[in-house]
Order: structure tokens, then C-alpha cells, then sequence
């Protein structure tokens, strides 16, 4: 066991820089040409890639009655999303969804580090297309690297036209399916070909060109240089987090071996120094330099050292997930996996659920109806005819269903008192329709002064039932 | 014209802005070149805590000619925007420039949307659906601060909704009352009438002339020394709408009821401002807009079921 490295600090494997030699301030970027490789968690890796562009890609097509499914209607304020009809007012749930989403994400890196990184971030998806677009027009990483660095052959020329056709032809179709949440995709698709509405062209053009420059030439830049994620992952992991890691005990000294030979007799480790852990990397790092903020937890490194491991039939695992505190104690699976239920895990698990739970509720029981009032500030009171003090309000009624509805309305808190206009309004679906009320009391029956009040609005189908505070002023 | 009181400042700006500019250029040129030196295992070579070590990883070229790219750009936009003190620069923007741009598109935009209506008549209008909307709106945005959202207006700000009219009800008079506003002035009359006990005997003449509560003593006392108001108000006190002058007998009370109301407004008069709400005039309105809230301000008292 490796007890005596537990209070000693850990062993240094040398890092080695790219090239040690150049000392600028600045460098030039060097194209990664990640071999593909098959294995457990490549096979994860693609499930990913077509589970979320299933929901991108096919959900603006999706229709709910005779409007699209999912729509936000910035234009007309309005959000459609199922059967719900969202107002700005209802800003509170998008709110609540992304304290959800920070949630998991605190949650998920807690456990097993950057999976949102490796599997599922959309700069991680629309790479792997556009490089495997790129590998089955150009060939493998040695084709690819030769052809670049060929000079321009007719071959050279028609694999890059194509490449390029490809790109932007998914690029277009990615920044139209972007803009089709914002604008009835059907319609839009018209729109465009007619070259209509500079707006949606617009937005339609610059997010194709964001997905064309992000997944086609800065790809890992992205990771490296760009996201904020990558910088604060450390503030999120703990020693008990899954990290992709290299067991330098098992695999050092690396270097090639005779078949057949005893290669721990001679001083090495299970590591052959193949370098395919370096060549299936995305980001173009050696994971045997240890735990490196560029690495984005995919796992390709384990899938391309446990093929490896396979013909060279050693254990698989040299590179695994596992935890710090796992490999610096020499912890068995079962309680590397035990210790991911520690407190940290099981509060943000409790908090998630809780928090999910509540907005749900709160979204099933929405009223579908909302009253804004205000009451009038041109005048505090009115005396009017029949020896009534009468205060004038107006109500914003907005009808947050697909039909128009009529809606009656009631007032109730003082003695007395009385709606005498905008008892009942019929409002169009999805629409807002401003009211005036007067509401009056006998004239002495309440005393000066300010007066809280209610006004009750209820619709006559029985979809929306909402009361109101208001206040009746009554002058000295 | 210039928003610097010297000409001083609008040097001073344009030459910190230049000096920035050229400044980051300067910085990006020394850098470029710069050797770091390296030790060997990439680190600054300071250790803090013990064993914490920074990497001195170089930067990515493609940031510096991002660098780069926003200098080029910062030449262009100074050239043809403002930024170098009161230069307005090429394309002559400037925030007035941009705000009457955005009116007259709105108003461009909006056209349509009142063409209908330009050859309708107020009464015609007023049984138009989408024309009493577009006025109801109009009213709320405009007209509702003092009129109340009601229309029933308040102390010394007339009711819309009834048949009673200060400078006449027709859709013409409206529409002239909207363009350019009214002044209602009345003068004070105390030395006109007579003494105070002549004010209080006017009043309460004034008072039957509506069947309000008066003591009809001095009413009768009053009726003589009423001729001072009749000059405005009418022989008898009907009022006079090209004037101005209220109906004095319709128990409408504009600025008060009562006695004490009723003498104070004869001992010091009333000046009653409504202001133009026309464009051309200083207010907002276009002259659409000015055609559709006549009609709706009409239809307001001419509502086929009403009953005033």
C-alpha cells in the first residue's frame, strides 16, 4: 500500500510543456487532430450528441393545437411552452429553472466532475459533428494531418469544398432552428428563402456563423480560453469527486517492452507509452501529467488505454475515474463510490429535489389569469350624485389562456361599497384589456383615511380566479 | 453647437481617447516580441503555501490579433461616429439625431394603421371598433393624467362624459379644443359687483340660478349687480361658449360647490389652462391621432343609449 505517500506531498510527475522551447509571450495555436476511438464512453458521447439535437432540432417542428409547442414570442410577449401561456410576470419560473440548472450543475460536478463539459455542453456536441463531418470527408487523424499538410492537390481542394459545404449547410439549418423557437419555424422557413425580415435573417445568419467559427475552427480554444466553467471547476470539486485520472503507481516507469518478457522485472509499469491516450484527446492534453483544467472529463483516454490494456492483456483501468482521496489512500471501488454520498452530495441532492418539486407545484396550480391595478391618481375622491364617494381604478385584466374568456368582477372590504362600471369584461385569448371601475361607498361610512380593499375577479368558464388588493381613499 | 462650456475639454477628451487607443496598440507591439523566461518545469518559480506553483502557459496568438482587431476598429468607429470630443463624427449621429429618426419612422409605421380613418367623420368613427380603441389609448396615454381614467375629470378638470360643454361639444370644437388647448380666464369682479356684502348677494343669485341651496334674501338683493357678469355669462347666465364662460344655471361645479366657492371665485377669478396637445403645438399628437380621440371623446357623450 502507498501509505507512506499519504503525508508526504504527492509525487511530481514532471509537467511538460507543448514546446519548452518557445518563451513568447504568445504562441501559435496548434491544430488538435483527435483520433476517434471506440469504446464505453464514447458510445455515452454519442448517445448525448443525438439526445440533445433530437429536442433541438425537432421540437420547433412539434405543433400544440394550431400553434407551435414550444414558442417564445419576444415580439408579443409571450411565451408558449406546452399549454402553458407565459407572461413577462411569470419571469420568476425561468428564474427558478436556472437556480435548478446552477443546482444540478453543482450537483453533477460534485460527483463525477465535468460531464456537462465531456457530454453534453452544446461547444462539446457540435464539434464532434463538424469533426466527424471532417473525418469522414478528409480520413483519419494521419490522413487529415497529411492532407493538410500537402499543398493543393485537386484532392486537397474537393475534400475541403466539402468539408466547408457541409459545415455551412449544417450551420445554416443549426442558426434557422435557433431562430424557429423565437418565430413560428413554418412560417419563418418561407420568410427566409423570400428573404424577408431582416431581424430573423439576421439572428438566423449570426448564430450559423457562431456554430460555423465555434465547432469548425476554435473547438477546445473554446474550453481552454473561453468558458468560465473551466476556471471555476476546481471551487466545485472536492477530493472526493470522480476525476479522470492516470495511476502513475501502476503505470511508471512508462516505456515500451519485449512480448513476452517480464516488464516488471526490468522496472515498468503497465503503461506502454503508446501515446493513443494524448492522440483521442479533444483538447490535445497528456492526461498522465495529472488532473489539468483543460480536460473536459469525456473519457476518450480510458476508452483508448482500455483498448490498449486489451491486447496487452493487462487489467483495464490504468486511466479511470476516480477520486483524489481514492487514489492517495488506495480505496477499493465500493468506497470510492460509498464516500460520493457525503454531505455535500446529499445536501445540493436535497435542495434540488426540494426546489424542483416546489416549482412544478407552483406551475400546475398557476392561474391562468392576471390582474394589475391601479388605482386613479388624477383625482383622491370624487362626491357624486346620490351622496357617494367614489374612487376610480384601472384594472389590467390578462387573459393567460388560449380563448377568450369574460370575466366578472367583484369588489368586497368596506361597507357599502359598490362596483358601479367594469363589472364584467370579455377579454380576447392571450390578450390584456385595461378597465375602468368606479367603486363607490355612502358618502361618511368609512372614515378618512386610507382603506384596504378587494377586488375579486373570477372568469365565468371557471379558468381563473385571482383577488387583488387595492386601497379606497377616503379625504379628510 | 457644442455641450462644452470650452473648447478646452472637447482636446482634452479627444486626446485621452487617441492616447488610449494608441496606448493599447503600443502595448500589444511591446509584447509581441517580449521574451518570458521559463524555468523548467513552466512554473514563475515562486511557491507559495508549499508546494502551490503558478504555470506560465503562453497566451493564444489568436487573442492578440483579437487585440489587434479592436484597435483597427476603434480608428474606424472614431472616424465615423462621435468620441473625439465635439467631433460627430462622419455619419453627423447624435442622440437628437437618433431620437427624431426613430419618431418619424413610428409615424411612418403608424400611417397605415390611420389611413382608414382619415376620410371617416366623428360619427362615423365612433361606431368604428378599432377607432375607439386606438382613441381608448389614446385617452389613457394623453389625456387621462388630468381627465382621470374615467373621463369624469375632477376639481377643475372638466367632465368629458356629459352634454356640458365650456367652448362647445361639437366634433369641430373638440377637435380645436385638442389642437390648441384652452385658457378659461375670468377676471376678478369684486369692484365690478360692489362691496362684500354685493359678492355674497351675487353668489347666492348665482346659486338659484341652479336651484342650489341659497338664501333667497340676498338672491333677490343679488339679482341687480348681476348685470357685471352678464357681459360674459349671459343676461341669463347661460353662459357663452365662444368665450368660454360657463353655464352658470346647469349645477355643474367645475371648481367647487357652495357658497364660500362661489365668492371666492368672484373675488379673485380663475385662470384654466388646458395645454395643445398638437404636435405642431408642443404637445405629441399627430394629426391622425388628433381625428381618431376627437371621435372618441365625442363618442363619449354621444352614446346612442346614453342618457345624461
Amino acid at each position: 500500500m502507498k501509505q507512506e505517500e499519504e503525508k508526504k506531498p504527492q509525487k511530481m510527475v514532471p509537467i511538460k510543456s507543448a514546446d519548452s522551447d518557445s518563451h513568447a509571450f504568445f504562441e501559435v495555436h496548434k491544430k488538435v487532430y483527435p483520433r476517434s476511438i471506440s469504446g464505453y464512453f464514447m458510445r455515452w458521447r454519442w448517445a448525448m450528441v443525438f439526445l440533445t439535437q433530437f429536442v433541438f432540432y425537432v421540437i420547433p417542428w412539434i405543433q400544440w393545437g394550431d400553434r407551435q409547442m414550444v414558442l417564445f414570442d419576444i415580439g408579443a410577449r409571450r411565451f408558449y411552452l406546452f399549454g402553458m401561456v407565459l407572461y413577462p410576470q411569470d419571469v420568476i419560473y425561468l428564474a427558478a429553472l436556472l437556480i435548478i440548472c446552477a443546482l444540478a450543475l453543482f450537483l453533477f460536478t460534485a460527483v463525477a466532475g465535468r460531464l456537462w463539459c465531456g457530454f453534453s455542453c452544446p461547444q462539446t456536441v457540435y464539434t464532434e459533428i463538424f469533426m466527424w463531418i471532417e473525418q469522414k470527408v478528409e480520413g483519419d487523424r494521419s490522413a487529415r494531418i497529411r492532407l493538410d499538410n500537402s499543398g493543393w492537390t485537386f484532392e486537397k481542394i474537393w475534400k475541403k469544398s466539402l468539408k466547408q459545404f457541409l459545415w455551412i449547410a449544417v450551420s445554416l439549418w443549426t442558426g434557422f432552428t435557433f431562430v424557429g423557437f423565437f418565430v413560428p419555424i413554418r412560417e419563418l422557413g418561407s420568410e427566409l428563402l423570400a428573404m424577408q425580415g431582416s431581424w430573423q435573417i439576421f439572428w438566423a445568419l449570426f448564430y450559423g456563423f457562431a456554430t460555423y467559427g465555434n465547432a469548425g475552427y476554435l473547438r477546445e480554444q473554446v474550453c481552454k480560453y473561453m468558458c468560465p466553467y473551466a476556471r471555476f471547476q476546481s471551487a466545485m470539486l472536492d477530493p472526493d469527486s470522480l476525476i479522470v485520472s492516470y495511476d502513475p503507481a501502476r503505470g511508471e516507469k512508462r516505456g515500451p517492452r519485449r512480448k513476452g518478457t517480464d516488464y516488471k522485472a526490468q522496472g515498468l509499469g503497465d503503461c506502454i507509452d503508446c501515446k493513443l491516450c494524448v492522440q483521442v484527446c479533444p483538447v490535445g492534453i497528456d492526461i498522465r501529467n495529472g488532473f489539468q483544467y483543460e480536460c473536459i472529463g469525456c473519457g476518450l483516454c480510458i476508452d483508448a488505454c482500455d483498448s490498449i490494456m486489451d491486447n496487452m492483456q493487462y487489467p483495464r483501468g490504468l486511466i479511470r475515474f476516480t477520486t483524489q482521496n481514492g487514489v492517495v489512500q488506495g480505496w477499493a471501488k465500493s468506497k470510492i463510490l460509498r464516500k460520493v454520498f457525503r454531505p455535500r452530495v446529499l445536501i445540493y441532492s436535497a435542495i434540488l429535489i426540494g426546489l424542483s418539486i416546489a416549482t412544478v407545484i407552483s406551475m400546475g396550480l398557476r392561474q391562468p389569469l392576471k390582474v394589475d391595478i391601479i388605482r386613479d391618481r388624477a383625482s383622491l375622491a370624487r362626491i357624486v350624485a346620490g351622496g357617494k364617494l367614489e374612487n376610480i381604478y384601472r384594472l389590467q385584466v390578462m387573459n393567460a389562456t388560449e380563448t377568450a374568456q369574460n370575466y366578472r368582477i367583484r369588489v368586497h372590504g368596506l361597507d357599502g361599497i359598490e362596483l358601479i362600471e367594469g363589472q364584467l369584461v370579455t377579454v380576447p385569448a392571450t390578450d390584456t384589456v385595461g378597465v375602468s371601475a368606479r367603486v363607490q361607498i355612502p358618502y361618511g361610512s368609512a372614515g378618512s383615511g386610507s382603506h384596504p380593499i378587494v377586488f375579486d375577479v373570477d372568469a365565468e368558464s371557471g379558468k381563473g380566479s385571482v383577488s387583488e388588493h387595492s386601497v379606497f381613499l377616503v379625504p379628510r | 453647437m457644442s455641450d462644452f462650456v470650452n473648447n478646452f475639454w472637447s482636446v482634452y477628451i479627444a486626446v485621452i481617447t487617441a492616447v488610449g487607443v494608441l496606448g493599447c496598440l503600443l502595448l500589444l507591439i511591446l509584447t509581441a516580441r517580449k521574451k518570458v523566461v521559463s524555468t523548467d518545469d513552466n512554473t514563475t518559480g515562486h511557491v507559495w503555501d508549499g508546494d502551490l506553483r503558478e504555470l506560465n502557459n503562453p497566451m493564444p496568438r489568436w487573442w492578440m490579433w483579437l487585440f489587434v482587431s479592436t484597435v483597427v476598429f476603434a480608428v474606424f468607429y472614431l472616424i465615423a461616429y462621435p468620441g473625439m470630443g465635439s467631433f460627430s463624427g462622419q455619419f453627423n449621429w447624435s442622440q437628437v439625431g437618433a431620437y427624431d429618426a426613430e419618431v418619424r419612422k413610428a409615424e411612418t409605421d403608424l400611417e397605415p394603421l390611420y389611413a382608414r380613418f382619415t376620410a371617416m367623420t366623428a360619427e362615423e368613427m365612433s361606431k368604428d371598433g378599432q377607432a375607439m380603441a386606438i382613441g381608448a389609448n389614446l385617452f389613457q396615454n394623453n389625456c387621462a393624467q388630468c381627465h382621470s381614467s374615467d373621463a369624469r375629470g375632477g376639481k377643475s378638470f372638466p367632465n368629458l362624459t356629459d352634454r356640458d360643454w365650456l367652448h362647445g361639444g361639437s366634433p369641430e370644437k373638440i377637435h380645436e379644443t385638442i389642437v390648441h388647448g384652452r385658457t378659461g380666464m375670468m377676471p376678478p369682479m369684486a369692484a365690478a359687483v360692489g362691496g362684500a356684502d354685493d359678492v355674497t348677494n351675487v353668489a347666492n343669485y348665482v346659486l338659484s340660478l341652479s336651484g342650489s341651496p341659497h338664501d333667497a334674501t340676498k338672491a333677490a338683493l343679488g339679482k341687480d349687480k348681476f348685470v357685471a357678469c352678464a357681459a360674459c355669462h349671459g343676461a341669463d347666465g347661460k353662459g357663452n361658449q365662444a368665450l368660454g364662460a360657463p353655464n352658470l344655471t346647469d349645477d355643474i361645479w367645475l371648481h367647487g360647490w357652495g357658497e364660500a366657492a362661489v365668492i371666492d371665485m368672484i373675488n379673485n377669478g380663475k385662470t384654466n389652462v388646458m395645454p395643445p396637445q398638437a404636435k405642431e403645438n408642443g404637445g405629441k399628437l399627430t394629426p391622425a391621432q388628433v381625428d381618431v380621440l376627437t371621435a372618441y371623446i365625442w363618442s363619449l357623450s354621444n352614446k346612442p343609449d346614453a342618457a345624461n
